[in-house]
């Protein structure tokens, strides 16, 4: 299913090289973006066939899987066709919204793994999950009429902007969203031209500001902090999975053990392995190349986002797609960090190839807005 | 859009943007190339340490039990063997409702209703996927009616196995013991190495003596196991490539007993519904030839288990049918040992070939009013030592045992092997008692106690009071009284085979010495008054020897186990069946070339010469080939 939906992709694609065609024209007009499409659907592929074997091949899992996907490329196509201007003005309304609904997960929310994070109107979602693109959006919102590089005034009321979610999602508690979310925003202000007296300011400010972070962590998250720094300590604990995960990818080499030939993965002795630690099943099984062969797929869009930032006709456009674009890169590296024991376990998927819903949608909505700014970019001269 | 705000400079915008997003993004390629040389420090230069890791991660090391030695008696004929058998398992993850599962079974009859509380806590307890044996053999019967229901039952299987089984049932239940299964001061006892993976122990009999050279080495099986130790068959040849080699298990040594599969049947049936025992053996070599406890038990419900309720039956029988008579039953050896005190008053000079005394039926110590009676009320009138063993007088004994004195009776009788153990090659062996002044005055607290009173000698003179022995030691001294005094430690098992080379490592029989009584002249008038016993006009036991067509000896004994009131009337039919005396046999054959010597103790008998002597007998018939075998 997968191998043909790429084949056909990269048929679109030659067709298009090949000379204009009606399909090309449709493709445009779908403000569809090909080179970011294709990686994506690569990436998407790939990660079908990790998660497959990842999940004790699981026909059932994969299916679920690539039926999520598939809603969030719909999704995808969907946000590629709202102008820029229209995503720039609902703004506002979108992050405000999100503000109240992170209020209501904190109030009513339900209760899973520990943590308050989804909310039930009829279906049932995490509202975080959409302040992934409600914050850079707000950033790049304030930011749009206002003096570039901002003043110190504004990034005090965007500091504020960051930190009102940022505390909401890490309280209940998902340390590694609130982290993502905001890395998405700081990112916009470091985008927009902060001067380096600030940034450099604000990173002295981080020292005591970790101190506090340590502070309000929850005890499982100073532990994973911890062992993080001594796994061995706890090796049927807390540092049972960064042990597993460093076993998993050490004993990959360079070529790996083959597909669903994992012991780790198979044998059930990663754990996570086809949520947050799906990379240490592709370490295991496809080695150093195929490790390296997936973050040059990410490498790819992550350059390709920016291109598209860089071609942006606003300021809106341009920071936007810059922060969607790095925000996907601290998404690969945290989770990669983190599973090659670099980072704490702070539960970040890997993007795209973990298994899980919500995540997806997010991203593919993100790709959606990258598509959409880089089809209106030729409206305005640059 | 905001009027106000001043025009933006999109230009100049955008090459800050350039510059920043180059910075920020050229900071976060750092970041993961930080994790590009991590991943290359992991799976390049510490990829084999990981290597070495994971495999230890995944292979589990599996212990194969040893195929047990087989028992042969000394025809070849096998005792004891291992039999593919179907045993019923219960895999509690595979079961919804465990409880509700084994009710049904039970109604089903495959498992005891009382044992369902076990097999639950069984079930709950241990790692979910490990199966919990329920019945270690099933009947074919119960194979097929179960393979119908099957479908009700997931999560429950018949899975075969080899179990220990005994074809002879009960014949050899208390000579070559059975196994059982492991329990938990079993597993402190043997060593884990050879232990592993073996489920059953040889707990009695020549299963647990010979346990040693019946059970083998355990091998070894290199197995993929999962993180939660569960079994994955290996499918792809990439897992199981790099497991190390197995090591196959050694299988355990047969044994070949010197027991007689056809004497033994005999001695069996002998004992049909009486409680007893009866040892044959070679005197010449010490090899025991039948061994017999009755009542006996099936030893292939201790193999294959059994339920409480049964077990609770064998153990609680009056009849006492899983102990071992033969070798941990203590009896009065009563009259039996007359012969061994015979010699030992010729030898000590306690009395002389030609000394006579008139038996009036009973006899009194100077000095007490105190009547020993004789078992012949009436008396045997004037008899000499022959006579006296012939006839077993007790008087002549009673008279005789001050001249003796209890400590020259401890001495000779131990000679002959009484009051210690015979060394048979089956553990657990009781000593039985020969009594002295020094035993008494060790064994008392009471001061009167620890004296040694002259009443009690002349008892111990008739085998009774303190003493007691067992019918193997009874057996053994009997030998070396057929080999006049030369004596050899008896012994079950004659050879040891090499299950690979089938080579047999042969038992040699252990001289034991010799009880140092030097003068022929002695032992030829007990023996041949042993020989009257049973084919003498006067001897106790003539109506079992007469017209026999061998030459035989022996001595007949009854053992008091309640002491009878002065002057009462005996009488058996007043007296509780189980308050009878025992009855004893002691004899060998032939006369003049000692072949076979039995020892038979039937448990409330009443009478030695009666009831004991014709199951010597015939134990003697089967082995010479007289009797029914007896060439036309």
């Amino acid at each position: 299913m997968v191998m043909m939906r790429l084949s056909k992709t990269q048929r679109i694609y030659s067709s298009r090289s090949s000379g204009e065609s009606s399909l090309s024209g449709l493709i445009r007009n779908l403000n569809i973006d090909i080179p970011l499409l294709v990686s994506l659907l690569l990436i998407c592929g790939f990660g079908l066939f990790v998660l497959y074997s990842a999940a004790g091949e699981s026909s059932e899992l994969l299916i679920n899987q690539a039926i999520r996907m598939g809603v969030a490329l719909i999704v995808m196509l969907i946000v590629a066709q709202l102008p820029p201007d229209f995503l720039r003005r609902s703004t506002p309304w979108a992050y405000f919204g999100g503000l109240v609904l992170l209020v209501l997960v904190l109030t009513m929310g339900d209760i899973g793994q520990g943590a308050r994070r989804w909310l039930n109107i009829g279906i049932r979602f995490q509202p975080s999950e959409a302040m992934k693109l409600a914050v850079p959006m707000m950033m790049a919102w304030y930011l749009h009429d206002r003096d570039i590089p901002p003043k110190l005034g504004h990034i005090t009321v965007i500091a504020v902007l960051i930190a009102v979610p940022t505390y909401l999602i890490a309280k209940q508690p998902d340390l590694g969203t609130s982290i993502l979310i905001a890395a998405s925003g700081v990112i916009v202000i470091i985008l927009a031209g902060m001067s380096f007296k600030v940034i450099f300011g604000l990173g002295a400010l981080s020292i005591p500001g970790a101190f506090l972070l340590w502070s309000f962590m929850q005890d499982y998250q100073k532990q994973r902090v911890l062992t993080l720094f001594n796994p061995d300590s706890d090796p049927l604990g807390a540092g049972y999975n960064i042990i597993q995960s460093k076993i998993a990818i050490g004993s990959g080499g360079l070529f790996g053990k083959g597909w669903t030939n994992g012991s780790q993965a198979q044998l059930e002795f990663l754990p996570e392995r086809h949520t947050d630690f799906i990379f240490a099943v592709l370490g295991e099984e496809f080695g150093l190349l195929g490790v390296i062969g997936l973050l040059a797929l990410y490498m790819f869009v992550i350059g390709r986002g920016l291109y598209i930032a860089v071609q942006a006709h606003d300021t809106y456009s341009r920071l936007l797609a810059g922060s969607i674009s790095l925000t996907f890169l601290v998404y690969v590296f945290v989770n990669t960090a983190m599973v090659t024991g670099l980072v704490p376990v702070v539960g970040v998927p890997l993007p795209l190839v973990s298994f899980g819903g919500t995540s997806m949608v997010t991203l593919m909505a993100g790709f959606g807005i990258l598509m959409s700014i880089h089809s209106y970019r030729k409206l305005l001269p640059h | 859009m905001n009027l106000l705000s001043p025009i933006k400079d999109h230009r100049k915008e955008r090459h800050l943007f350039i510059g920043r997003a180059l910075l920020a993004s050229g900071i976060l390629f750092i970041l993961l190339g930080l994790v590009i040389v991590r991943l290359v420090q992991l799976q390049v230069f510490d990829h084999e340490l990981f290597a070495v890791k994971s495999q230890g991660n995944r292979v589990r090391i599996q212990a194969v039990p040893p195929i047990r030695g087989l028992v042969f008696d000394r025809n070849g004929v096998v005792i004891a063997e291992n039999l593919p058998a179907y045993q019923l398992e219960l895999i509690p993850e595979q079961v919804s409702d465990v409880s509700d599962t084994l009710t049904r079974l039970a109604a089903l009859g495959l498992i005891a209703s009382a044992d369902i509380p076990r097999f639950e806590a069984q079930s709950g307890s241990g790692q979910r996927f490990k199966p919990v044996t329920l019945r270690l053999r099933m009947t074919d019967e119960e194979i097929a009616s179960f393979a119908i229901q099957r479908p009700r039952f997931p999560g429950v299987n018949f899975q075969p196995r080899l179990v220990r089984h005994y074809p002879h049932d009960e014949l050899f239940a208390h000579a070559v013991g059975y196994v059982g299964a492991l329990n938990t001061s079993d597993l402190q006892r043997l060593d884990p190495a050879r232990y592993a993976g073996s489920s059953h122990t040889g707990k009695t009999g020549v299963e647990s003596s010979f346990e040693d050279d019946l059970h083998g080495n355990a091998g070894f099986r290199h197995l993929i196991a999962n993180a939660r130790g569960r079994q994955i068959p290996a499918n792809t040849t990439e897992l199981l490539d790099s497991l190390p080699m197995d090591e196959t298990p050694d299988p355990g040594s047969n044994i070949y007993l010197s027991l007689d599969i056809e004497l033994q049947r005999v001695a069996f049936d002998a004992l049909e519904g009486r409680r007893g025992s009866i040892v044959a053996l070679d005197p010449t070599t010490g090899e025991i030839l039948a061994l017999v406890s009755a009542p006996s038990f099936d030893p292939n419900l201790f193999a294959v288990g059994m339920s409480t309720a049964q077990y609770d039956e064998l153990q609680n029988n009056l009849d006492r049918p899983l102990f071992n008579r033969a070798v941990r039953g203590t009896y009065p050896p009563g009259s039996t040992i007359k012969p061994m005190l015979s010699l030992a008053a010729l030898e000590t000079g306690a009395t002389n070939l030609t000394r006579k005394t008139v038996c009036i039926g009973y006899f009194q110590l100077e000095g007490n009013e105190h009547r020993y009676r004789d078992w012949k009320p009436q008396g045997h009138g004037p008899v000499d030592l022959h006579d006296a063993i012939a006839q077993s007088c007790d008087v002549y004994f009673y008279e005789i045992s001050g001249d003796l004195g209890i400590d020259n009776m401890h001495e000779y009788l131990t000679r002959f092997g009484l009051g210690s153990q015979t060394g048979v090659d089956v553990l657990g062996e009781r000593t039985g008692l020969v009594p002295s002044k020094e035993w008494k005055r060790n064994n008392f607290r009471d001061h009167d106690n620890k004296r040694w009173y002259d009443g009690e000698t002349v008892i111990a003179s008739i085998g009774q009071g303190f003493m007691l022995a067992t019918p193997l030691q009874l057996a053994s001294a009997v030998g070396t009284l057929a080999l006049r005094g030369s004596r050899f430690r008896p012994h079950m098992v004659a050879a040891i085979e090499d299950p690979l080379s089938r080579e047999k490592t042969l038992v040699e029989p252990v001289w034991l010495g010799n009880v140092g009584i030097g003068n022929e002249l002695y032992w030829d008038n007990v023996l041949e008054a042993m020989h009257n016993v049973m084919q003498g006009p006067q001897g106790t036991a003539r109506a079992v020897g007469f017209g026999a067509p061998y030459e035989m000896a022996g001595k007949s004994g009854t053992a008091q186990i309640v002491s009878i009131a002065q002057d009462a009337e005996y009488n058996e039919d007043e007296i509780e069946e189980r308050q009878r005396d025992h009855a004893l046999f002691i004899s060998f054959a032939p006369y003049d070339d000692p072949r076979i010597a039995v020892a038979v103790i039937v448990e409330n008998g009443s009478s030695g010469s009666n009831i004991a002597a014709p199951i010597a007998k015939a134990v003697m018939d089967k082995y010479l080939k007289y009797g029914d075998d007896a060439p036309e």
